[in-house]
């Protein structure tokens, strides 16, 4: 069934989050969707096209334009993941993503909070969400909490003890994830350093990536971090996700080498990926992806 | 063989020498982590049910079942009837044997039981069936709740949502796998 209503809301609010970003300086970009190198991570897989690759992320072409000395930008496009398809996935979603220079991961969730406020009144929501009956109150202060602490709280073991096990991911998923963004969002964040291929590790902390994930009522919105902006140790983990890939069998593809030589030219910054479709679902009230895309695979 | 990619609700797979089907399955996949595949198996022959966590390399085996096609009778009381259209032999099976399937099943139909050892334990129904609209509240113009779909009854006794053009008498194309409307079936 096409959800007609569903339509018409998600286009308000795509039109609310063009003008959030334009109305604070930010250009809106549009780069390649087929791409010859996109960047190796172990457990993302892209599509190909003609010998290309569908993007999975805009992130390395966007990169590439602070390189180029484009302080503000941001986009709104398809991206595809290979074999990705449940009641929050869609193998072609929409992604926004928005990266600014001179500003690190925690001006990103003070851009996340500005920006869901923004978008509940547009769509006249006030400052309570509600969703799959929690209610989320998104006027006062986020919960930050770092991925150590909320093992702490939730899980049955540390953070370092999921890692040894190879257990991060069913621990994060059975046992923190039902927990985050419950009364108000919550902020996931400092990432074990091997957990965020392309974030910058924390200069007090050389054990956490500066990335977080923006969870609401559970449902897992955003992606960000503080870039990493050194070539060579970005290689060095590129390689690392390129060898994890070959261990389950499959081609890495090319090393993206036009990235990697633009990257001494990108200045400090930070971006971050958010869901649009995950957010139309917030913002409408359903538990399920296909309720607010006009067209699924299966319907095609 | 199933892989993880492949798993789906009403999938029946095989573990330890015993027929399982897949009575629930989610697709979770924490940021940037890899794919867990969520999936609760229910022992086809005892019932008994447990919940498992598969990630994307780990495989099933396919159920050793052996499947006839046969149509549907009638029933009586909690009893489906059905009939091999070629030996003219006849089973039945019970509601909680059937499952949902019995939201699906109209006189005459053909599906495919499913035996193991020589036992009916199950059907396979068709992905798609077409059944009537017995109930359906006519849809109020001027409507301004907003919403795309009302409730209708389907001679089943299997209540769906549809669109609010639907109107009782009409028939509808059903998905099986979900139980989700899909289309109007013209006459």
């Amino acid at each position: 069934m096409i959800p007609t209503h569903g339509l018409h809301l998600r286009a308000v609010l795509i039109q609310a989050l063009r003008t959030f970003f334009i109305d604070r300086g930010y250009l809106e970009v549009e780069t390649p969707i087929r791409i010859p190198a996109p960047a190796p991570e172990a457990h993302i897989v892209p599509l190909t096209s003609e010998g290309c690759f569908l993007q999975t992320s805009p992130e390395l072409c966007m990169k590439r334009l602070l390189a180029a000395g484009i302080p503000k930008i941001f986009q709104l496009c398809k991206c595809f993941r290979k074999a990705e398809r449940g009641d929050r996935h869609l193998p072609e979603f929409t992604m926004l993503e928005w990266y600014a220079t001179g500003s690190d991961y925690r001006d990103l969730m003070a851009d996340c909070e500005a920006l869901l406020r923004h978008l509940a009144a547009a769509m006249g929501k006030g400052g309570v969400l509600e969703w799959q009956g929690c209610r989320i109150d998104l006027g006062s202060e986020w919960e930050r909490l770092t991925v150590a602490e909320a093992f702490r709280r939730y899980a049955p073991c540390t953070v370092e003890e999921a890692l040894a096990q190879d257990q991060f991911d069913e621990m994060l998923v059975e046992y923190v994830e039902p927990h985050l963004g419950m009364t108000t969002p919550t902020f996931l964040c400092d990432y074990p350093a091997t957990l965020g291929a392309l974030a910058r590790l924390s200069p007090t902390d050389p054990t956490v990536a500066e990335r977080f994930e923006l969870y609401v009522a559970g449902l897992e919105l955003a992606n960000g971090f503080s870039e990493l902006v050194d070539p060579v140790e970005q290689r060095a983990r590129f390689l690392a996700e390129q060898e994890g890939i070959r261990l389950q069998g499959r081609d890495p593809g090319p090393m993206p080498e036009r990235f990697l030589d633009g990257l001494e030219a990108m200045p400090p910054a930070a971006g971050i990926a958010l869901g649009v479709d995950r957010l139309v679902m917030l913002f409408t009230g359903v538990d399920s992806i296909d309720q607010v895309v006009a067209f699924t695979p299966e319907r095609l | 063989m199933y892989s993880a990619s492949d798993f789906r609700k009403g999938l029946k797979v095989q573990i330890d020498g015993e027929p399982y089907i897949m009575t629930d399955f989610s697709f979770s996949k924490p940021g940037k982590g890899q794919a867990l595949y969520r999936a609760r198996l229910r022992n086809m022959i005892t019932g008994n049910a447990f919940e498992k966590t598969f990630r994307s390399n780990d495989k099933l085996e396919k159920a050793a079942l052996e499947e006839r096609t046969m149509q549907y009778l009638y029933k009586q009381g909690d009893e489906y009837f059905f009939m091999d259209n070629v030996s003219f032999e006849q089973l039945e099976m019970s509601k909680a044997q059937l499952g949902d399937a019995t939201n699906f099943l109209t006189d005459n139909m053909d599906v495919d039981v499913l035996q193991y050892n020589g036992r009916p334990i199950g059907v396979t129904l068709p992905n798609f069936v077409s059944l009537k609209v017995t109930q359906s509240d006519p849809w109020v113009k001027g409507d301004t709740s907003g919403s795309d779909s009302k409730p209708v009854t389907m001679e089943t006794g299997y209540v769906v949502q549809v669109p609010p053009f639907i109107e009782e008498g009409d028939k509808l194309q059903i998905d099986t796998r979900t139980g989700v409307y899909v289309t109007r079936v013209k006459e």
